[in-house]
């Protein structure tokens, strides 16, 4: 049943365990971003060490998915390189933009994967995107600030 | 038209005669008008709860769309030949059944725009053109967004400021402030007749007595009292309302401004374009008369004469019978959600001063969530802020989840409602 397809397991068990909820303290940048058709909100902090993403923290309201979807946004790209993050970025908004189309790649995505179901519901797939694009806006100031003032936005 | 067949209902309790009197209909009969309703959504028959947002549409006006557009078609009111006289007769009995289903004092006093949001809008411009700074405008912590946004643009505009009624923790307007709120400043107050989103059918004499005590004028957002109880400009005494075609059974894209004739005479156009001259010069125009002076270009026709279908639906089933049936199964659903663990409704719990839209939270688990476990099982429901999102604020909620009924809703829907939350619990427990 698609429905299914949709509350996976690993989805609801980000959802009621969420990893990286609550916000840290100190961070490089943060992004508030809304989804105004359903008023969820959601606050990203990030903080670099180099080039890397050293920490990823959220806080908001919302459905389960765009809390699990935080969840495992956490988990994805805690670690890794802001250009290695960047790229698992476009993979999940290609994902999620694939009307359930799209062969998922669990190397990149880890249990990111679990969203191909969502991607079927045009309905919910901002709900999934949400702390994504917000994170996305934090990581480019995050590297705006360290680069200073004459340095891009990524 | 189906026949209406006339039966006790089972929920009425003996020695209470004065219910026997209340005019009735058999739903049964009347969801085989509504081909929609037969629907399978995910599996299941479709339970459809979404009614406030959008109605379901009866054959009797499916029917009137098609024979116009396959018999009918022309434009209106700027044609001598056959065709274009029959959809002008049609266009303008449309709008005198409108006047009559509401009470108005004459079919001049309809205006037809896009929905109330234009309508709403168009008193902001063409009566709001006249505020200046220190002028107020109140309206309600309990708008839509269409009776919000189109004052604080208004208030932009002119400087003019922007007050409101605060809602009670009961979700009722608050009207405690009302001889503060409602001045010698104000010069409208405009307010939700019944709140899309806690179901309250808010009070109206004390408000408009007031306000004309103090010369302002009373625009009511009728947009979910028209379809669902009787309303009589008369009666009310108000200076405008507005209301939608495609919540009263009728087409989408069909809206209604009533206005006393004497006020709209006295305001200047809103668009300008073809059909709303007099005559047109390149240097200056002058402007017809009202209603033609506020529908600059082609109306939509089609829509105007689905909606004289559906009030036709409306009045020949009977205002106060469809009232009387959403007040039973409003009564109903309040008593059969309390049995629900976890859940809060938001607005009046009583079916006292409210309508058949009711709005609640289950558990902390989010609306979005509610409404597609709920879907799985074929029941549509709204979530979201509703576009009321400072009612949301108000009760401390992001969004909410929206039941609302119409006159072809039963209980055996209510029924399949309370089992479906069941099932959403199971699955976010």
């Amino acid at each position: 049943m698609q429905f299914e397809q949709l509350y996976q397991e690993i989805i609801l068990d980000h959802y009621k365990h969420p990893h990286g909820r609550g916000l840290r303290e100190p961070f490089d940048a943060e992004a508030h971003h809304v989804n105004p058709t359903c008023g969820d909100e959601v606050t990203i902090r990030v903080r670099l060490a180099g080039d890397a993403i050293e920490e990823i923290s959220f806080e908001g309201m919302g459905c389960s998915i765009s809390l699990a979807s935080a969840s495992v946004l956490h988990d994805v790209m805690s670690g890794h390189t802001v250009t290695d993050a960047l790229a698992r970025h476009d993979a999940f908004v290609a994902l999620m933009s694939g009307r359930g189309q799209v062969e998922p790649d669990e190397e990149l995505l880890e249990d990111g994967v679990a969203f191909a179901g969502v991607a079927k519901y045009p309905a919910r797939v901002k709900c999934a995107l949400l702390s994504w694009m917000a994170f996305k806006d934090a990581t480019a100031r995050a590297v705006a600030d360290v680069a200073g003032p004459v340095g891009g936005t990524a | 038209m189906t026949e209406i067949v006339a039966q006790p209902g089972s929920w009425v309790p003996s020695g209470m005669p004065q219910f026997d009197e209340a005019p009735r209909y058999d739903v049964r009969l009347i969801r085989e008008d509504f081909p929609i309703l037969r629907r399978q959504v995910n599996g299941h028959p479709l339970v459809y709860l979404d009614s406030a947002n959008t109605s379901q549409k009866p054959r009797q006006v499916l029917d009137v769309l098609r024979e116009h557009y396959e018999r009918h078609n022309a434009n209106v009111a700027r044609s001598v030949h056959t065709l274009g006289t029959e959809s002008t007769t049609a266009y303008e009995a449309a709008r005198a059944k409108v006047a009559a289903f509401i009470g108005a004092a004459s079919p001049d006093e309809i205006v037809f725009t896009k929905n109330s949001t234009e309508a709403i809008n168009l008193v902001a411009h063409s009566f709001g053109v006249r505020l200046r700074p220190g002028d107020e405008i109140v309206i309600s912590e309990m708008e839509h967004h269409s009776n919000i946004v189109p004052w604080q643009l208004l208030c932009e505009r002119t400087g003019a400021t922007l007050r409101w009624f605060r809602i009670t923790d009961d979700g009722r307007l608050d009207l405690s402030n009302l001889e503060e709120l409602v001045n010698e400043r104000t010069r409208l107050v405009s307010y939700v007749h019944m709140s899309n989103i806690l179901g309250t059918i808010n009070p109206t004499s004390a408000i408009i007595a007031r306000a004309h005590e103090v010369g302002a004028k009373v625009l009511l957002d009728c947009s979910q009292s028209v379809p669902h109880l009787p309303v009589d400009v008369a009666a009310l005494d108000a200076d405008f309302i507005a209301f939608t075609g495609h919540k009263m059974l009728g087409p989408t894209g069909i809206g209604v401004l009533w206005g006393r004739y004497d006020l709209l005479a006295d305001m200047p156009p809103f668009l300008g374009g073809g059909s709303m001259i007099e005559t047109v010069t390149l240097e200056k125009t002058t402007y017809a008369l009202p209603p033609t002076r506020f529908e600059a270009g082609t109306p939509p026709i089609a829509q105007a004469i689905g909606l004289g279908a559906a009030v036709d639906y409306l009045a020949h089933l009977g205002m106060p019978a469809i009232a009387g049936h959403e007040r039973e199964l409003a009564a109903y659903a309040l008593e059969a959600m309390a049995t629900v663990p976890g859940l809060r409704i938001f607005g009046p719990a009583i079916p006292a001063g409210r309508g058949g839209t009711i709005s609640f939270a289950l558990d902390g688990i989010h609306p979005h969530d509610v409404g597609q476990v709920l879907d799985s099982l074929g029941i549509q429901v709204r979530v979201g802020h509703h576009c009321a999102r400072p009612t949301c604020v108000r009760f401390g909620v992001p969004a909410m989840t929206r039941v609302s009924f119409y006159l072809y809703s039963t209980t055996d829907e209510v029924d399949a409602l309370v089992r479906g939350l069941e099932q959403v619990r199971k699955v976010f427990s």
